[in-house]
């Protein structure tokens, strides 16, 4: 165990949970959007799975990464609408609604890669940057200011996505229709249109951590994401819905896998032992739920409750 | 309602041509192709195949699939991947006997039971399962498994020569996996490497096996391989590290830049597949378990993009030579 209290294996170790976050912060952060507008949406894994590809298949073909970011945000947004038809005009059953969304992505992403593609080859990562002066102070500078430009923007949302929830008129209506749509609509505010802004800005978010997963690995494989987009479901339940919540338990569930990650490479953990602490992201994240549970209070009350005017 | 159903129709129906278009496009796919393609016999028996992942995952199931092209007398060939899940296997299994289809492969060691339970309610038709070799005592499975460890040793041995400090990265610890990740540490630390393994206990996980190599090239090692279709990310930990890859299960040379895959082990499961089409053909269906390994060619080791030196080929060659003959231990335990 003495070699992994070192300080380059700990600066290593913290920075490889930075990496392991990004997906997970962005996709959450998107479907805490959503929440906030009382729309759940299960559909998050497959969202990401064919921005992924779509992000891959782009940046292959255009050797172009900002296009492939692009690419992803789009087919996000697309799978957006889809779902702000379905949970929105037709009123579907979220939760149902959401795992077909999954579905259709993962298979939809394994028949596009199979015929398009092929084989997984590899593609250009976005190189580290290191911000200037920050990136210099000893240690700090590696685990926090020494990353790619990917990484840098999902912590930049959380601010970003904070003052949009708590200080514009925008995230004053999705909080009140997710809270109270009667009220909110009996004051004038468009429930459906403001779910569906909020679905938006949520599935382009789950398409740019699909477009940032692939990036950032440099390559593409079947069923990519690995149920990212679920744990990212979670948690946002851990963050209690909102951003900084959702920051704070992205880098945790981060900083627990790279712990585990490294434990395994510097063969302290072997064998049944390995097995079980592979598990303890999970297991972490099960008892913080638990935890976190007594705080339902936080939860949006029209939470998958669909609006009708009528009743 | 019905505006906005139409729009849900046609935004699917995209997806659908986008789908359809790309399906078409035949320069897209590159699965591994063999000089062994045989075609179609009319006269010949007809091949089903339930397998776990995708068909070019560059590595279990793709290396079924590339097996297939290279059978004679096969009249037809069927394929289910991405059955993941076993219930979905199963469904697949059962159908593809009711079709008519004379042998029924489950190309995953997780498919026995459902052999075991499904084959005796078709007995005229052969059922074929593996990485495996119990046939369970019922007269029409067959079983087959792969000496992974064999060319495990060899390349860990050839690994030694070209590095001082090798990372595995595997999946979850059992079968072929287990048998090639003992063996290329044996063959490694004989010749005088220092290697660590860390089991990812994922067949999928991309990110954890592309960050488990980053520990490993971060902890010193200049040599990296792995098995199973998540590898795919430690390969590119390899090319963007400038470390060198040693693949199996398929050729995973086209994953990686220039100069990073050093070699790979290459199932042919066409051999023990051939062995068992024929008997099948002869009228036996079932009973006897298939084993490929370098002896009968069934494992080949084809290197990859790095120019290998002739001493290190001799080596290779040697070392494969006595493990043949059995000189050389490749398996723990």
């Amino acid at each position: 165990m003495s070699e992994f209290f070192t300080v380059s294996v700990l600066v290593l170790t913290f920075a490889s949970g930075m990496r392991f976050a990004t997906p997970y912060l962005l996709a959450a952060l998107g479907e805490t959007i959503g929440q906030r507008s009382g729309v759940l949406n299960l559909g998050v894994d497959g969202v990401m799975l064919l921005s992924a590809f779509f992000a891959y298949w782009t940046v292959l073909e255009s050797g172009s990464r900002v296009l492939g970011i692009v690419a992803g945000l789009a087919v996000g947004l697309l799978m957006g609408v889809v779902y702000a038809i379905v949970t929105l005009v037709f009123k579907a059953e979220q939760g149902i609604s959401g795992i077909g969304i999954y579905l259709f992505g993962l298979g939809m992403s394994e028949l596009l890669f199979l015929g398009q593609v092929g084989i997984p080859r590899g593609i250009r990562s976005f190189d580290e940057w290191r911000i200037p002066l920050l990136g210099d102070i000893p240690h700090v500078g590696d685990i926090f200011f020494n990353h790619s430009i990917l990484i840098y923007l999902a912590i930049l949302l959380v601010p970003l996505l904070t003052w949009m929830v708590n200080r514009t008129t925008l995230g004053l209506n999705i909080r009140a229709v997710g809270e109270s749509p009667e009220a909110a609509d009996s004051l004038g505010v468009s429930v459906v249109r403001t779910r569906m802004i909020a679905i938006l800005i949520g599935n382009s978010l789950a398409g740019l951590a699909g477009a940032a997963l692939t990036i950032q690995l440099g390559t593409y494989q079947n069923n990519l994401t690995n149920g990212i987009g679920f744990i990212a479901v979670a948690l946002v339940y851990f963050g209690a819905w909102r951003p900084i919540g959702v920051l704070a338990g992205s880098l945790l569930y981060g900083l627990i896998t790279a712990t585990v990650t490294q434990w395994k490479t510097l063969g302290i953990v072997t064998g049944a032992a390995a097995s079980f602490t592979t598990m303890a992201p999970a297991v972490l994240t099960v008892i913080a739920l638990a935890i976190i549970a007594r705080r339902s209070a936080d939860q949006p009350a029209a939470l998958t409750v669909p609006f009708s005017r009528d009743g | 309602m019905k505006k906005s159903m139409l729009y849900l129709v046609a935004l699917f129906a995209a997806f659908g041509l986008v789908a359809a278009s790309c399906g078409d496009d035949g320069g897209g796919s590159s699965l591994v192709e063999r000089d062994c393609a045989q075609g179609l016999d009319e006269t010949g028996i007809r091949v089903a195949i339930v397998a776990p992942s995708a068909e070019n995952d560059l590595a279990f199931t793709q290396s079924i699939v590339d097996a297939v092209d290279c059978l004679s007398g096969v009249a037809d060939v069927a394929i289910t991947p991405g059955t993941f899940v076993v219930e979905d296997a199963g469904v697949a299994l059962r159908q593809y006997a009711v079709d008519g289809f004379d042998l029924v492969i489950g190309h995953g060691s997780q498919y026995g039971s459902l052999i075991q339970e499904i084959a005796p309610d078709f007995p005229s038709t052969a059922f074929a399962w593996g990485t495996a070799v119990d046939t369970f005592g019922i007269p029409n499975v067959s079983a087959y498994t792969v000496a992974s460890d064999q060319g495990g040793y060899v390349l860990g041995r050839m690994a030694a020569e070209l590095g001082t400090s090798v990372g595995i990265v595997g999946p979850i610890e059992v079968g072929d996996a287990k048998l090639y990740v003992d063996a290329f540490k044996l063959g490694a630390e004989a010749g005088g490497a220092e290697v660590a393994v860390s089991y990812i206990e994922s067949f999928s996980d991309v990110q954890a096996a592309s960050e488990t190599a980053t520990g490993f090239v971060n902890n010193g090692a200049d040599v990296l391989t792995g098995t199973a279709q998540m590898t795919v990310g430690a390969i590119t930990v390899a090319a963007n590290e400038d470390v060198l890859w040693f693949g199996t299960q398929s050729d995973q040379t086209s994953a990686a830049a220039d100069g990073v895959v050093a070699a790979n082990q290459v199932y042919r499961w066409e051999v023990a597949l051939q062995q068992l089409v024929d008997d099948i053909s002869d009228g036996n269906l079932g009973g006897k378990s298939y084993e490929i390994n370098l002896q009968n060619g069934g494992l080949g080791i084809e290197y990859g993009n790095w120019e290998v030196p002739s001493n290190i080929t001799d080596l290779v060659d040697s070392t494969a030579d006595a493990v043949i003959a059995g000189e050389v231990v490749t398996r723990v335990g």
